[in-house]
């Protein structure tokens, strides 16, 4: 069913009881062209333009859990392009350019907020800095914007300007980043994908792979095994599990990654606002609460949930942002497991087996990328060739000194 | 967490800095080649269960530890210092 306005209209007048689940829940068949392993935002959008634009339309999405349970829905909500190395930039500015009309794509509501993005300086250094990155934008195509520090405080009125350790002394506003409802995002591709003839199978793990004479063959699951010309996985946070079972060996290191929401507040912030201090950001959501988070734990982890020190020090980075935050009551926290590459940027490739993709390494930056990380990926599997847009995304890239490291902290992941 | 230092006893795993695998103890000879530096430097295990890492107590006696821990559960077992480590495992 195609969604709009006479839809609902429609609908409610027969008391909204027609509507229809939104996919299906099939039955694996014995085989597929393409498997893509992981039903999470980027597995989703890969198996929507798959079908959508590359003309695949016999393929199956393997989920362990249950679609959108991973990281698509534990970010932090936020879409921008302000990346500065040659291979992030072209790629993120592509991802930003899908999301302004993914809702038509889509014909799904996904809440895109350009309600733009602050990067905060608190020295002169940082502030040319940010001017840097901001030409570095700008020459991509996409926008940027300088603010003084008197501009800085005519906008952004609510923080603390003159904090003695970190005064502010101006932004770079990024207008058309902003945030999407995250949940949206993955049932509007998998709708999509669905709708297209993808098979989404959930509760379906795979416990191995069928290779012959260095091609795959097909995925052992839960629910049997299963066929496939191709496969592709994006699992972000259980890379080197899924990978370990293809006999890859990669330079991913695990991590967990805190966010935060206070209860419903009125309207106080009207954009995103990244805290050049240290790793804090916050925005507020449509239902008010202020979503924020901070860095890593810091050491490796696969447990869905962080420890205490962070979130103080997570606090302590919003009080001395912004003092009235303090009056707020904190309502959740979570933790999210994050693929951390080695050079902080995601792989997008082949692998040395034939038919086998690999689809990784998103750090905490997957959420932005699910579009692009979709087409990019999609486009490699059924050509076989990189599309533009990712084609410096090398798994071999660690091997020939080609990395992409945007915060030069070098091989190590936790401080990307 | 709490981090058993074998100097100082157990100590708040605030007091500790975080390096990584303690894979980076055993450095490649100068001469082992390329290969076996990509794999050193960027290649992990990155296990679910027990993994050997490397802390670093910065705000305690300032000793380099090797410690097992489950990274799921994140219990600590074993703790020795790296240098007794790296003794050990010649």
């Amino acid at each position: 069913m195609r969604y709009s306005a006479l839809q609902v209209f429609l609908n409610g007048l027969t008391g909204n009881k027609n509507w229809k689940p939104v996919w299906r829940n099939p039955e694996p068949k014995s085989h597929y062209d393409v498997i893509i392993i992981g039903g999470g935002g980027h597995g989703l959008s890969t198996a929507y333009y798959l079908a959508a634009k590359y003309g695949i339309t016999n393929v199956a999405v393997l989920e362990r859990g249950y679609l959108g349970g991973g990281n698509v829905g534990r970010n932090t909500t936020i879409v921008r392009a302000n990346y500065f190395l040659e291979g992030n930039s072209q790629f993120y500015s592509h991802s930003l350019k899908m999301w302004e009309s993914l809702e038509q794509e889509l014909n799904y509501n996904v809440m895109l907020s350009q309600r733009g993005q602050v990067i905060l300086g608190h020295s002169d250094g940082q502030v040319d800095s940010l001017a840097r990155r901001g030409n570095m934008m700008r020459m991509q195509g996409d926008d940027a914007e300088l603010w003084s520090r008197e501009e800085t405080k005519r906008q952004l009125p609510y923080l603390n300007h003159d904090d003695p350790r970190f005064p502010v002394y101006g932004a770079l506003m990024h207008w058309r980043g902003g945030t999407a409802r995250h949940d949206a995002v993955a049932w509007g591709f998998a709708r999509g994908a669905d709708m297209r003839g993808v098979d989404l199978i959930q509760n379906c793990e795979v416990k191995g792979f069928r290779i012959e004479n260095g091609k795959v063959l097909g995925v052992e699951t839960s629910r049997g095994y299963i066929g496939a010309g191709k496969v592709g996985m994006t699992v972000a946070g259980r890379t080197s599990q899924v990978g370990e079972m293809a006999g890859l060996r990669l330079p991913i290191e695990s991590h967990v990654l805190q966010a935060f929401v206070t209860e419903g507040l009125k309207p106080i912030m009207p954009h995103v606002v990244s805290f050049g201090m240290g790793h804090f950001y916050l925005s507020q959501s449509d239902k008010g609460g202020l979503v924020f988070g901070g860095d890593l734990d810091m050491y490796n982890s696969y447990a869905q949930r962080g420890n205490l020190p962070m979130v103080e020090h997570v606090a302590e980075a919003g009080m001395a942002l912004m003092p009235m935050i303090g009056k707020a009551k904190m309502l959740r926290s979570w933790g999210g497991i994050m693929d951390m590459s080695m050079d902080g940027t995601p792989i997008i490739d082949k692998t040395h087996i034939d038919g086998f993709f690999l689809n990784c390494g998103w750090c905490y930056g997957g959420f932005k990328a699910v579009p692009a990380s979709g087409d990019c990926f999609a486009h490699l599997i059924s050509t076989g060739n990189h599309h533009k847009a990712a084609d410096k995304f090398l798994l071999s890239r660690f091997e020939t000194g080609h990395v992409i490291d945007e915060t030069g902290n070098g091989a190590t992941p936790n401080l990307h | 967490m709490r981090i058993n230092c074998p100097i100082c006893g157990e100590r708040d795993s605030r007091e500790f800095h975080y390096r990584g695998s303690a894979k980076l103890l055993d450095r490649p000879a100068p001469d082992a080649g390329a290969e076996a530096f990509y794999d050193y430097v960027y290649i992990r295990e990155n296990p679910t269960g027990l993994n050997r890492e490397l802390w670093f107590h910065d705000s305690g006696c300032r000793s380099w530890i090797v410690a097992e821990r489950n990274v799921t559960t994140h219990e600590f077992f074993k703790t020795e210092l790296a240098v007794d480590a790296k003794r050990g495992a010649k």
